[in-house]
């Protein structure tokens, strides 16, 4: 049962920085496990805690969040939102029942194909690790 | 009823090598609303767009989603082929099954081909939500506006003026020439400075397109592209221009002299003046915190408290014109604009930070520009390189290089760019006003990049004779008349103490003092040091982040004269491909805003980072938040901020995204 | 009643040789300030200038003893002379490592507690801190002094509390007492230090510098916060003098007599006939003695 446990994870990624690395991921041809699917936006900050919420409730194993390093942002500051929205999220986590490692967030260029794909790699594993949710 | 088409693309083989296509074909058929669901080997290619367009025809189609490569590659195209079908071209959405999924899970078809078969369906779930959406078009005011009238906002001026559109040049002290009017010559050609750049600086004032706003600043900046409100304030130089003609009685006249900062204090001018002979305009005014009557009336206001100061007037009894203002007081003018150009150029950094120098205690510890006056045959000693402490010939002249750059100690990590070649350039110069000057330059490294730069600086080895020692003095004091410099020779490992009649800091560039509040006004970013920042450093280096307000110069980042005149050039070339169209067209991607949700709690207001949003009030008089689209840019951040959710984005909205969500649980 | 300030002390070596005297008004002052003197017991050799160009460790464990005792006793740990005072205020940083802590821990024989604070002062910062509780008996009117703070006390920037180039702590002290701080800009370059015994030329150039820039600058004496500035410029003053062939005549204080001097201390606690440089006809010229 552990070997074939696929954890299933949505990526809210920034149309500038991280959609844009892993289209490099891509042109670059650098494998990485399949387990998760992107929704782009115009801008991390445009996630709203709730669409991370909705998708645990949905079952998602993981949710990653991925913008523009801090500094680089397209819109000037959009990320700073970004990082206190999930920064105040994640302890809320606790009282949904759900390990804070679940919730990932990531500053991924436009130039680091290779990062976004050791970030899908590793936040897999992590989630393999983790087992199947318990709530 | 959402008629949607699915258009799987096989990308040659990029796509189909890894995902069974025919499989997402057929898992596409079985979704909600879909039609019609096709593969194609290239659907960018024209008989796949064609066949795309036949589609919409035949089947009836009101939403599309292509499954192909990143719709950061082909969103344009695509949206171009639905749109000439006749529908929405903003009822498209494309699935990222290339860069996303075949070529990242090519290890595994079976699990490529169902995440693949995700992306559809997420695609899906999206379009069904999509709602047409129509670009805007607002008016362009052809009349730009440019602030600064240094030499890069002189150049911006005139080529906007010469492509037929109207300008107002504005620049905060009295005559418009900025620094480059300070200067003596200008490397690497020896072109006296002036006699290069007075000509362009009457050129602007006769031109019929340019309007010159000299003394005034910038009060506040409302407006978006093609449309912007500027308030200026013109402040009060107590001098009626309407009247005055410049003659010039009323300033050889003035007995009141101050430190001219013209001359950076090495001259004195009077309280009524012009900066310096060439002015443009040539017309005066009076320098309030200097004038004796302006105090005298100071002094009646405060109730006549301690010592009563001349009541002079003498500029007024002289005027043949009576142009002198006493009562004028600032003005606010208020003018509209299509586009602004900044061009607020730098200032000198100032060498008092280094008082291990000894500088700004030392009358003999100078600053380059303060030399530049020096040399120069108007300035304040008419041209002869004397000591300011006691008006003798230097003949052993010390030169410090990289004073205010390169220096993590001061904060000032930078290099200014322009230090090394007027170093070498002054080397020069001492030589040809006095054969018996010996230079001594301490430099970390000597920078020559530019069009015969080096050549230039090698004159100063090879014929001015300059020793050049590497090396960062660590202190520079006064022994009897001698400034002893004390620092190391790095390349002769050795400690060396150096007698100079005379230091030259060769200071830096820093911008302008209050770059960083107007930057703040116009809502353009800056960096730590207040130089602009472009909104890109190497493709976009005259545009900004704000639409419609362009940079150009040293205000941000170091520039050389050729550098700064192309930049004000560049700038103009943007404003004039801005004026080319009477309107401009918008992104309809933009934030929207509920009125009947809204609580007016302008959260919102507070998180645009472009100002895009304001706030009204409805008839039932309650405050709502209101987007301005032509400001916006579509990032949405105001949407994750709004409490009762009564901000969305078009083309992303929440609906939308949760939607993408649910598909994957569905 | 002024309330009592305590902090622990670190007299350093010096203090039982060549500096008795700046020691034992340091003492003084502080008595007479409200500030009280918590010596350690068993205080060793903070390593000096030694220790550290040897090996690393050993340059952080000696003055970690000193530490150590002050984060026993809860106390700021201040510091007379300017070397001690950068030895330990260095180790305080050093320890903030895992690995040195647990390197130094091995060579002491002993845990260093983690996450430690511990907080170095230098004697001004302590006198500029208390400085409203000088009563000024005798304030230093027309004593131009030349404030010299050596070359430690503001590098490296990390330990520093003042500008390296133009520190102002003295100068403050100076001007609160009465005096008249000069403008100069020798104020932090080095005096030779201890090459005052392998290369006294070079000590005799720089010292003499000094000195000489001080005297330019207006200055009718000296004060100093280093054991070792001091000999240089105190005791060496005339040697010095014979070599450049000029009378310098330019007394040398510790600042903590200067600080007794105005806060109407006697003079012959003050052991001003320490001083190689007779400073009374000065004092006497100034009223001040």
């Amino acid at each position: 049962m552990e070997l074939t446990y696929e954890p299933r994870i949505v990526g809210f990624l920034c149309n500038w920085c991280s959609y844009a690395g892993a289209d490099l991921a891509g042109t670059s041809r650098t494998n990485y496990p399949a387990n998760i699917r992107i929704i782009r936006v115009p801008c991390s900050g445009r996630v709203d805690p709730l669409f991370i919420v909705k998708a645990f409730q949905l079952g998602a194993d993981g949710v990653l969040v991925a913008g523009c390093h801090p500094g680089d942002c397209h819109y000037s500051d959009g990320n700073y939102h970004t990082r206190r929205r999930v920064g105040l999220l994640r302890p809320f986590l606790d009282y949904l029942g759900l390990d804070k490692a679940r919730l990932r967030l990531e500053w991924v260029s436009a130039s680091e194909g290779k990062r976004f794909s050791e970030v899908v790699s590793s936040f897999t594993d992590t989630l393999i690790k983790m087992g199947p949710r318990s709530s | 009823m959402a008629r949607v088409g699915v258009f799987i693309c096989h990308c040659g083989t990029n796509i189909s090598g890894a995902v069974d296509v025919a499989r997402v074909v057929e898992a596409a058929q079985k979704m909600p609303m879909v039609v019609i669901a096709s593969d194609n080997k290239y659907t960018c290619s024209e008989p796949g767009q064609a066949s795309i367009r036949q589609a919409i025809v035949s089947n009836k189609l009101n939403r599309v989603v292509i499954a192909a490569c990143s719709p950061r590659m082909h969103e344009p195209t695509f949206r171009k082929a639905v749109s000439a079908a006749g529908l929405n071209p903003y009822l498209l959405e494309i699935a990222n099954i290339r860069e996303q999924c075949s070529w990242v899970h090519s290890h595994d078809r079976e699990k490529a081909t169902a995440k693949a078969i995700e992306l559809v369906k997420m695609a899906v779930a999206k379009v069904i939500r999509h709602e047409p959406l129509y670009p805007r078009e607002v008016p362009v005011t052809k009349r730009a506006l440019v602030i600064g009238g240094g030499i890069t906002g002189i150049q911006a001026a005139l080529d906007i003026a010469n492509a037929g559109h109207e300008v107002v040049l504005l620049e905060q002290e009295p005559s418009i020439g900025g620094r480059m009017a300070q200067l003596d010559k200008t490397f690497p050609t020896l072109d006296c400075s002036a006699c290069i750049l007075t000509p362009k600086m009457v050129d602007v004032a006769n031109h019929p397109k340019i309007r010159l706003l000299t003394y005034a600043e910038i009060k506040e900046v409302r407006g978006f592209v093609g449309n912007f409100k500027v308030e200026i304030t013109q402040k009060a130089r107590k001098v009626d221009y309407s009247k005055c003609t410049g003659c010039g009685t009323c300033w050889q006249k003035c007995p009141e002299k101050t430190p001219s900062e013209f001359d950076l204090g090495l001259g004195k001018r009077p309280s009524i003046y012009i900066p310096f002979a060439q002015a443009v305009p040539t017309k005066p005014v009076i320098d309030t915190d200097s004038c004796r009557y302006i105090k005298y009336r100071q002094w009646l206001a405060a109730g006549e408290q301690g010592k009563k100061p001349p009541e002079c007037r003498i500029c007024e009894k002289i005027c043949p014109t009576g142009s002198i203002a006493w009562d004028q007081e600032p003005q606010t003018i208020t003018e509209e604009f299509g586009a602004i150009v900044v061009a607020t150029g730098f200032q000198v950094y100032d060498h008092r930070h280094y008082e291990e120098y000894g500088g700004g205690a030392y009358p003999d510890v100078i600053s380059g520009m303060q030399l530049e006056r020096l040399m120069n045959a108007s300035g304040p000693t008419g041209g002869e390189i004397v000591r300011p402490s006691d008006g003798t010939h230097p003949k052993t002249v010390a030169f410090v290089c990289c004073v205010g750059s390169r220096d993590q100690a001061k904060g000032r990590t930078y290099c200014s760019k322009v230090c090394c070649m007027y170093t070498a350039k002054h080397a020069i110069m001492l030589k040809e006003h006095d054969p018996d000057v010996q230079c001594y330059i301490f430099y970390i490294d000597v920078r020559t990049g530019g069009k015969d730069y080096e050549e230039f600086y090698l004159r100063t080895l090879d014929d001015a004779g300059a020793i050049y020692i590497k090396g960062r003095p660590s202190k520079i004091y006064r022994d009897g008349k001698k400034m002893i410099v004390l620092g190391e020779d790095a390349l002769m490992g050795r400690p060396i103490e150096l007698a100079a009649d005379l230091v030259v800091l060769a200071t830096g560039m820093e911008p302008r003092t209050g770059a960083d509040k107007l930057a703040q006004k116009l809502n353009i970013s800056y960096n730590t040091y207040h130089f602009l920042v472009e909104a890109h450093p190497k493709l976009r280096p005259v545009e900004t982040q704000t639409d419609g307000i362009f940079v150009a110069g040293a205000c941000v980042g170091p520039r050389d004269i050729p550098e700064s005149v192309a930049q004000g050039s560049a700038a103009a070339a943007k404003v004039a491909g801005l004026f080319s169209s009477d309107t401009l067209v918008t992104d309809p991607i933009t934030s929207v805003v509920n009125r009947e949700r809204c609580t007016g709690c302008l959260l919102c207001v507070a998180i645009c980072p472009y100002k895009a949003i304001d706030c009204e009030t409805t008839r039932d008089t309650r405050v709502v938040a209101v987007v301005n689209e032509s400001l916006c840019k579509g990032c949405g951040l105001c949407v994750g901020a709004c409490r009762p959710k009564a901000i969305d984005l078009r083309g992303f909205t929440s609906q939308q995204i949760l939607e993408e969500v649910n598909s994957l649980w569905s | 009643m002024i309330e009592t300030a305590r902090y622990a002390y670190y007299p350093g070596c010096c203090s039982k040789a060549s500096a008795k005297e700046y020691t034992a008004t340091t003492r003084l002052v502080c008595k007479a300030l409200g500030i009280e003197l918590e010596e350690s017991p068993d205080w060793i050799c903070c390593g000096a200038s030694s220790a550290h160009s040897i090996d690393r460790i050993l340059g952080i464990a000696l003055p970690a003893h000193e530490l150590l005792y002050a984060g026993r006793m809860k106390l700021d740990l201040v510091a007379s002379c300017a070397l001690c005072f950068s030895r330990l205020k260095i180790a305080a940083a050093e320890l903030k490592d895992d690995d040195v802590r647990k390197r130094v821990g091995e060579v002491l024989g002993q845990e260093i507690p983690g996450n430690p604070d511990y907080r170095v002062m230098h004697i001004l910062q302590v006198l500029e801190k208390h400085l409203d509780r000088i009563h000024l008996e005798k304030p230093l009117k027309g004593l131009s002094v030349a404030c010299y703070y050596g070359c430690l006390l503001g590098r490296p920037k990390e330990v520093a509390f003042d500008d390296a180039e133009n520190p102002q702590v003295m100068d403050r002290v100076v001007a609160a007492l009465g005096g008249e701080p000069v403008e100069w800009g020798f104020k932090a370059e080095c005096c030779g230090g201890s090459h005052v015994f392998t290369r006294p030329d070079i000590v005799s150039k720089l010292s003499h510098r000094l000195l000489y820039q001080a005297k330019q600058a207006g200055a009718d004496c000296l004060a100093v916060v280093c054991p070792v500035c001091h000999s240089n410029l105190d005791a060496m003053q005339k040697s010095i003098g014979k070599e450049y062939k000029e009378e310098v005549d330019l007394p040398a204080f510790y600042i903590t007599q200067l600080v007794g001097l105005a806060a109407g201390l006697p003079p012959r606690k003050l052991m001003f006939e320490k001083l190689f440089v007779d400073p009374m006809r000065l004092l006497r010229a100034k009223g001040l003695a």
